[in-house]
């Protein structure tokens, strides 16, 4: 994979406070990524470092093999978007889109062109003449968007562009800008808290936790296999019981509950035989009988209770040892509470992670 | 109901109190009579006249409008620098740097007034316009900086990261994206700035020779020698061109403001 973007060891402190801490990071050319975590975790600050508004402690950033550390941000080329959409208030919109082409000394011709071909991309072209303040907002993150493309910037920086819109207008945005990602083959490294939204959008998603990427893969890696016990618990919904590996045979290994269960799941390298760890068992793959099964993982549980969430039904069990959550399709019949009931899964279905 | 009579009573016997002194001055302006006093025997506009014409009277205005002009101009840009420095939330003294920009407000006139005489005497600038208008813009510049301060504390900081990431160098992104957002406090500041200096005496007293008497000097210095209601012409010319410009800012500014912030629709 191609490195276009490139953070090299990058340390961040704010005073005594360390926000970003020895961090490396590579993105490739057309890459859609996004920098996902809980507030202060030097999200933020890493995408604020490389638009140029901050400077790094130590460390380098280099773009196209080149190191931009020392380059201010006006001549950095990278077409930002803020949660805020910070749209000049004294411009209308149409001169809030010229501007960028203007610092570039393009001609008035070629300008008017563009801020109306940009105008069409993000279906505004009516309202070029209105002021961003008679917009509603998701108009105006949609001028914000228009006026940081228009340029065609090396990168696109985005930081929780969608964060201010309620969820229906977020969600047609995140497929709005998900297809002008591919259509256009912008770079794009977007900043958010929220799960979904990262898994949505996202080519790969990188997992912060304290300054530090605690993982960074596909949506489906990050999802499916989460390396730690914070990646797993921040994205999805989870259910963590912690156990100790009696054995460890190639991708599997056999885990002891607190309850005396044996478990069979999949894991990942630097796990010993021996070690306390824990296992994340995610909520939709457990299925519920009141038989047991032919799966090969069976715990033994009572439902204490189950409530129907109209897309699924979500029940909550409890044996001597643990809780468990599981989410069933909407086929699920209902448990009442106090019905013994199997939780079947697979080996694939859990996973073991080092605490 | 009563409370609200109570109320009402209360605010506009403020107001009167506020504003009697001008109900008594503003009708001498136009009496017949040589004193300052009540009864008016006649109306008449011979104290404009004698404003307008009589050497004294004119030279003071015109000296005013010199004296004032310079100081809303040096005043307004070295205020707006000062508070475009004072933003920097790098800058460690900020705060004692901010209080020490509004000292002028509060140090008594006639204590500036004694050092600036000291002072401007040592570099030959007393007796001068020069020295008159850098007197003026040290007790002006509080006011542009409150006013300044306030309006660049209502930008959005990310607007101005914006346009820098859009391509704008530093002093682009100040004359495209901060001075016009501020503009209506830097408006505000001037007219301050101007009013501050129209209507300075005692700093005046200290600095300026006989050749730089302004209309607040004259009228101050004519009370104690001939009691003319030329005076109250002159305060009505005062009151009748702060309403005017109090009038011009008003409008430019909800201009500016309609242009930054229409009204939702």
């Amino acid at each position: 994979m191609a490195e276009f973007i490139k953070f090299d060891r990058i340390t961040k402190f704010y005073g005594p406070l360390c926000v970003v801490e020895n961090l490396d990071l590579s993105i490739a050319k057309g890459e859609f990524v996004s920098l996902l975590g809980p507030s202060g975790s030097g999200k933020t600050t890493l995408l604020m470092m490389l638009a140029g508004f901050e400077q790094a402690t130590s460390g380098k950033i280099l773009l196209d093999g080149a190191a931009i550390n020392d380059v201010p941000t006006h001549k950095r080329d990278m077409g930002v978007v803020f949660q805020s959409y910070a749209l000049f208030p004294h411009m209308t919109v149409g001169e809030n889109i010229a501007f960028p082409l203007q610092m570039r000394g393009i001609d008035k011709a070629e300008t008017a062109a563009r801020v109306k071909q940009a105008l069409d991309m993000v279906q505004l072209s009516t309202l070029a003449d209105r002021r961003p303040s008679q917009l509603s907002g998701g108009q105006q993150q949609r001028v914000a968007l228009a006026r940081a493309l228009v340029f065609e910037p090396r990168v696109v920086l985005m930081d929780e562009p969608l964060g201010a819109l309620d969820k229906q207008l977020r969600e047609q945005m995140q497929l709005d800008i998900r297809e002008l990602h591919r259509r256009l083959g912008l770079t794009i490294v977007f900043v958010t808290h929220d799960q979904s939204e990262a898994l949505t959008m996202s080519d790969r998603v990188a997992v912060f936790n304290k300054g530090k990427i605690e993982q960074i893969g596909t949506p489906r890696q990050v999802y499916d296999e989460p390396a730690t016990r914070f990646v797993a618990e921040f994205i999805g919904e989870t259910n963590l019981v912690e156990g100790v590996v009696e054995a460890i045979e190639g991708r599997e290994a056999t885990v002891r509950l607190p309850n005396g269960a044996q478990i069979v799941s999949a894991v990942s390298d630097g796990v010993a035989a021996g070690q306390g760890v824990y296992l994340s068992i995610r909520p939709e793959r457990i299925d519920l009988a009141e038989a047991r099964g032919a799966a090969r993982n069976v715990l033994e549980t009572e439902v204490t209770d189950s409530v129907y969430q109209g897309d699924h039904l979500r029940v909550q069990l409890q044996n001597e040892a643990y809780p468990l959550i599981a989410k069933l399709g909407r086929r699920s019949r209902e448990f009442a509470p106090g019905t013994k009931v199997f939780a079947a899964f697979s080996a694939g279905d859990c996973r073991v992670i080092a605490p | 109901m009563p409370m609200k009579i109570a109320k009402l009573t209360f605010a506009l016997l403020t107001i009167l109190f506020l504003v009697a002194p001008l109900i008594a001055i503003l009708p001498l302006a136009f009496t017949s009579s040589v004193i300052l006093t009540y009864p008016i025997p006649s109306w008449s506009l011979r104290w404009f006249e004698e404003l307008f014409f009589a050497d004294a009277w004119r030279r003071a205005i015109i000296n005013s409008l010199i004296i004032g002009t310079g100081t809303t101009l040096l005043a307004t840009v070295l205020g707006t620098a000062a508070s475009l420095g004072l933003r920097n939330r790098l800058f460690f003294f900020r705060g004692s740097m901010r209080t020490l920009f509004l000292l002028p407000m509060v140090v008594p006139a006639v204590v500036l007034g004694v050092g600036m005489q000291v002072l401007l005497a040592r570099f030959g600038l007393i007796n001068s316009y020069a020295g008159v208008i850098i007197a003026h813009t040290v007790v002006a510049i509080p006011f542009v900086v409150v006013s300044v301060t306030g309006a660049l504390a209502g930008i959005d900081e990310r607007v101005e990261l914006a346009a820098q990431s859009l391509g704008a160098a530093p002093v682009t992104v100040f004359r495209r994206v901060t001075l016009p957002l501020a503009m209506p406090g830097v408006l505000s500041g001037a007219v301050l700035a101007f009013a501050t200096s129209l209507d300075e005496v005692v700093l005046t007293l200290f600095v300026a020779g006989p050749n730089q008497r302004t209309l607040a000097r004259q009228m101050f210095s004519s009370i104690r020698e001939n009691i003319s209601p030329a005076i109250a012409a002159a305060a009505f010319l005062f009151i009748a061109a702060t309403i005017l410009i109090g009038l011009v800012v008003v409008l430019s500014r909800s201009m500016l403001e309609r242009r930054t912030r229409p009204a939702a629709s």
